[in-house]
């Protein structure tokens, strides 16, 4: 039987989830030999080409790339894991909600202390994707399978997940896993 | 800083002994004087108290009559609550938002008259109305409105808007309102006539002991909501030990629908003062204590007059009766517009001149209320139920209603029925009897007991009113056949987003949760499933929150989902996409297509 296919992707995160997920370190051979990796950041395969099982999410929404990234993993993936805060809540990212789009624009790329922009000008290169008015946590733009909460999730609550639904057992996450106070 | 300013907050604070306690009065005034409490007002009232400044900030953020930003001489507080909604307010609002050409929530640029949204202001049975400063008008319509602002651009005196005199004690020279009593059922216990002195007679002649005894015996329960045993509660304070101990009145009546203690303190207060007094003997008090709502601030003149008239008549005071060594005074501490301020700990914390969030409980009230004093929270209903079981005995008063919920109810009517007012009606009496004396039979959703309360549907018409089966502070609001009743709980979400002290999570934050999925629901976009989220969050927010508000705040989810189910499943349908249909990406990046000037290549 073919290996179930696993496709990773970072949407508006700082891809510490998926240093989470390295951090399984050599298990990452165990779990080679369960699935296969298909569409992810850590073999750079760009386009899905195959139906996945499983698909992990870092990272909301905060650009008009993000959500169409997560629509075709919704597409393709049986299921969707949110994994780490950005993707369940919007994260750090998701504290310019509250400032409108031009007022953060403007900070960032004219009036922040520290910027330098002789030309005075927004990027604005049709190659760029276009801000959100909001940062949007996954499954507000998607129906989301499960959430794997943690900034990031430990490598073992990640490790321990996969596993459990590859094998079809139910997931024990020890209260030390899921304890973040 | 000005010197004026400072100098006349100086005088403010020494004229409340600069008792930090005393805070309520102390700000109320300064607002009064200079249409807000501004930041080196804060600085001058602190200073003077002996407080932090972040203390008189905390309690000037909180409730909404007072502000740090200047407000106009005249404030226009329109009514918008749900019924209101139902007898066209947004015209209303219009006309006053055309007339004044200023927005809600804004002053007019001469700095003469603000324009503000109120929750309920008890006065539904004669809405849409507001409140401009403290004087109630009510029955608006378009041309009514139009009329106040130019009235008002005239003369700037609310008081001279009164062109017609409400009936009974309404007309009062020290009231002078337009609001009418619209008392439907005078009933035998409540309402019936007041005969002064006989109640405090008989409990002076017996002991507090025995006056607690008679208290029980009635089977009194409290009317403010909860329908503690009064009995029970006073016996806790009596047994509680503490230098002084308390009484206090609930009479901040804010659940929306509830207006039944505005008539009683239009009509009966005298009633509810020697319930006061009869508790304080009872528990032994020396001070009794009426928290009464900013919004009826314009009954206070007439309430200081009634207390007046005791006092000369010996009802209060020292020896009260002629009672040797019984000592008992009331006074009027005034909120300033905040719903959870009913919730009796938070009534305490606002008494004690602090923002008014909820106390943990235990201790209750009883062992440490207010002061960390022994205090006896009553509705202004229950002292008048007290007064009368000890004029005509326990067993007059038991005779009416149920085993369990003995004696008469007042429930104020209000929405769509031909007959809104207040009702003193045997506990135990059918809602759909309820219904018909109102004129409200063509009904399809009756809420009952406020926006706290439940949504029942016809097929439950049968039920009684009564603490064990619909249970009512006082509340009855009634919507018609063309009313849509999912609209109506997602109004009460607003309601209680917005007064929440905000205090816990699962009320702060929940409820706005509710709210944004079931607005969800009502833009078509929901999903069966979205039901049972909001059936768990609900549930949820209701285990884990720390008072009555949160506790309370998703019944009208909970009552509607259960009672009007095929509402919500004519709203929702599967979808097989796995898309969430309430995103929408060119709404989301509408903003950015308009900064960088050229469209997503994403977005449809
Ligand atoms: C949010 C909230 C608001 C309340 N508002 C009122 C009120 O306006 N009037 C009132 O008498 N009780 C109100 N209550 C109930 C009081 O906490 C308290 O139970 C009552 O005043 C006790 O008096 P009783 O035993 O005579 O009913 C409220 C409770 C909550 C949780
Ligand atoms: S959850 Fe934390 S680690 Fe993961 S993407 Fe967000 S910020 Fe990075
Ligand atoms: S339940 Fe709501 S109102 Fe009550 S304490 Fe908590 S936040 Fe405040
Ligand atoms: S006065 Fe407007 S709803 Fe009560």
């Amino acid at each position: 039987m073919a290996k179930p296919k696993v496709a990773t992707t970072s949407l508006c995160g700082c891809f510490g989830c998926h240093m989470s997920l390295l951090d399984i370190d050599d298990r990452i051979l165990k779990l080679v030999e369960l699935i296969e990796f298909h569409k992810s950041p850590i073999n750079d395969i760009k386009k899905f080409t195959a139906r996945c099982a499983i698909g992990l999410i870092e990272g909301g929404c905060c650009n008009d790339e993000n959500v169409h990234v997560l629509q075709d993993f919704r597409k393709n993936c049986d299921i969707l894991i949110s994994v780490g805060d950005c993707a369940i809540m919007g994260g750090i990212p998701a504290m310019r909600n509250t400032i409108p789009l031009k007022e953060c624009l403007e900070e960032a790329y004219l009036n922040g202390p520290t910027v330098y922009n002789p030309s005075g000008q927004i990027p604005n290169d049709p190659e760029i994707p276009l801000l959100l008015k909001q940062v949007y946590p996954c499954n507000e733009v998607v129906k989301i399978d499960y959430h794997l909460p943690g900034c990031p999730p430990p490598a073992d609550t990640i490790w321990e997940a996969l596993v459990a639904l590859l094998t079809d057992k139910p997931v024990d996450l020890p209260y030390e896993l899921i304890k973040y106070d | 800083m000005s010197g004026t300013l400072e100098n006349t907050v100086k005088d403010i604070c020494r004229s409340h002994s600069n008792d930090r306690t005393r805070m309520m009065d102390i700000v109320r005034e300064v607002q009064a004087r200079f249409k807000c409490v501004s930041s080196e007002a804060m600085d001058v009232i602190a200073a003077a108290v002996g407080t932090h400044r972040v203390e008189v900030e905390s309690v000037v953020s909180f409730y909404t009559y007072l502000s740090e930003k200047p407000k106009g001489k005249v404030v226009i507080r329109l009514c918008n609550d749900i019924i209101d909604k139902m007898h066209g307010v947004e015209r209303v609002a219009q006309a006053f938002s055309d007339a004044l050409g200023i927005k809600f929530g804004e002053t007019t640029p001469d700095g003469t008259i603000s324009l503000e949204y109120t929750p309920c202001i008890g006065l539904c049975d004669q809405a849409p109305a507001a409140l401009i400063n403290d004087v109630p008008v009510t029955d608006l319509h378009r041309s009514i409105a139009r009329q106040i602002v130019a009235d008002l651009k005239k003369h700037m005196d609310p008081k001279r808007l009164v062109h017609r005199l409400g009936d009974g004690n309404n007309a009062h020279e020290l009231v002078q309102s337009m609001v009418v009593n619209n008392i439907r059922t005078e009933g035998p216990m409540v309402l019936s006539p007041v005969n002064r002195g006989e109640a405090i007679k008989q409990a002076l002649a017996i002991s507090p002991v025995e006056v607690i005894r008679a208290v029980k015996t009635a089977r009194l329960r409290g009317r403010g909501g909860a329908g503690f045993p009064t009995g029970m509660k006073w016996e806790f304070t009596r047994a509680a030990t503490g230098e002084e101990k308390y009484v206090i009145c609930n009479a901040d009546e804010g659940e929306p629908g509830t207006f039944k203690d505005r008539v009683i303190l239009t009509e009966r207060p005298d009633r509810v003062f020697a319930g006061m007094t009869i508790a304080g003997y009872a528990i032994g008090a020396k001070t009794g204590i009426v928290y009464l709502r900013g919004e009826y601030a314009y009954l206070r003149p007439y309430l200081e007059h009634v207390l007046e008239r005791r006092r000369n008549d010996g009802l209060l005071g020292q020896n009260v009766g002629g009672k040797e060594g019984f000592n008992f005074d009331i006074v009027i501490q005034m909120g300033a517009g905040a719903y959870i301020c009913g919730e009796e700990t938070a009534l305490i914390s606002s008494c004690e001149g602090l923002r008014g969030d909820p106390k943990n409980r235990p201790p209750f009230p009883a062992q440490k209320g207010y002061l960390d004093c022994p205090t006896v929270v009553n509705n202004v209903e229950t002292l008048c139920c007290v007064t009368k079981i000890l004029e005509r005995g326990p067993g007059a008063f038991n005779e009416y209603g149920s085993q369990g919920s003995a004696g008469t109810k007042l429930l104020s009517i209000s929405g769509d029925c031909k007959l809104p007012g207040v009702y003193e009606l045997p506990f135990g009496i059918k809602l759909s009897e309820v219904l018909k004396q109102a004129g409200a039979e063509d009904a399809i959703a009756v809420q009952v007991g406020g926006a706290s309360g439940a949504m029942v549907a016809p097929n439950e018409f049968e039920r009684t009113i009564c603490f064990d089966d619909l249970a009512t502070g006082g509340a009855i609001m009634v919507f018609g056949p063309e009313r849509n009743v999912l609209e109506v709980a997602d109004y009460f979400l607003d309601f209680f987003i917005e007064e929440s002290c905000g205090y816990c999570t699962p009320c702060r934050v929940g409820n706005v949760l509710l709210k944004e999925r079931l607005d969800r629901i009502l833009a078509g976009h929901g999903e069966p499933a979205d039901l049972d989220y909001l059936q768990d969050l609900g549930e949820t927010i209701k285990t884990t929150s720390r008072c009555g508000l949160g506790q309370t705040s998703p019944n009208p989810v909970l009552t509607t989902l259960k009672n009007f189910r095929s509402a919500y499943e004519a709203l929702v349908k599967e979808r097989d996409d796995g898309l969430q249909p309430s995103f929408d990406l060119s709404e989301a990046v509408g903003d950015a297509e308009q900064i960088a000037g050229h469209k997503s290549v994403h977005a449809d």
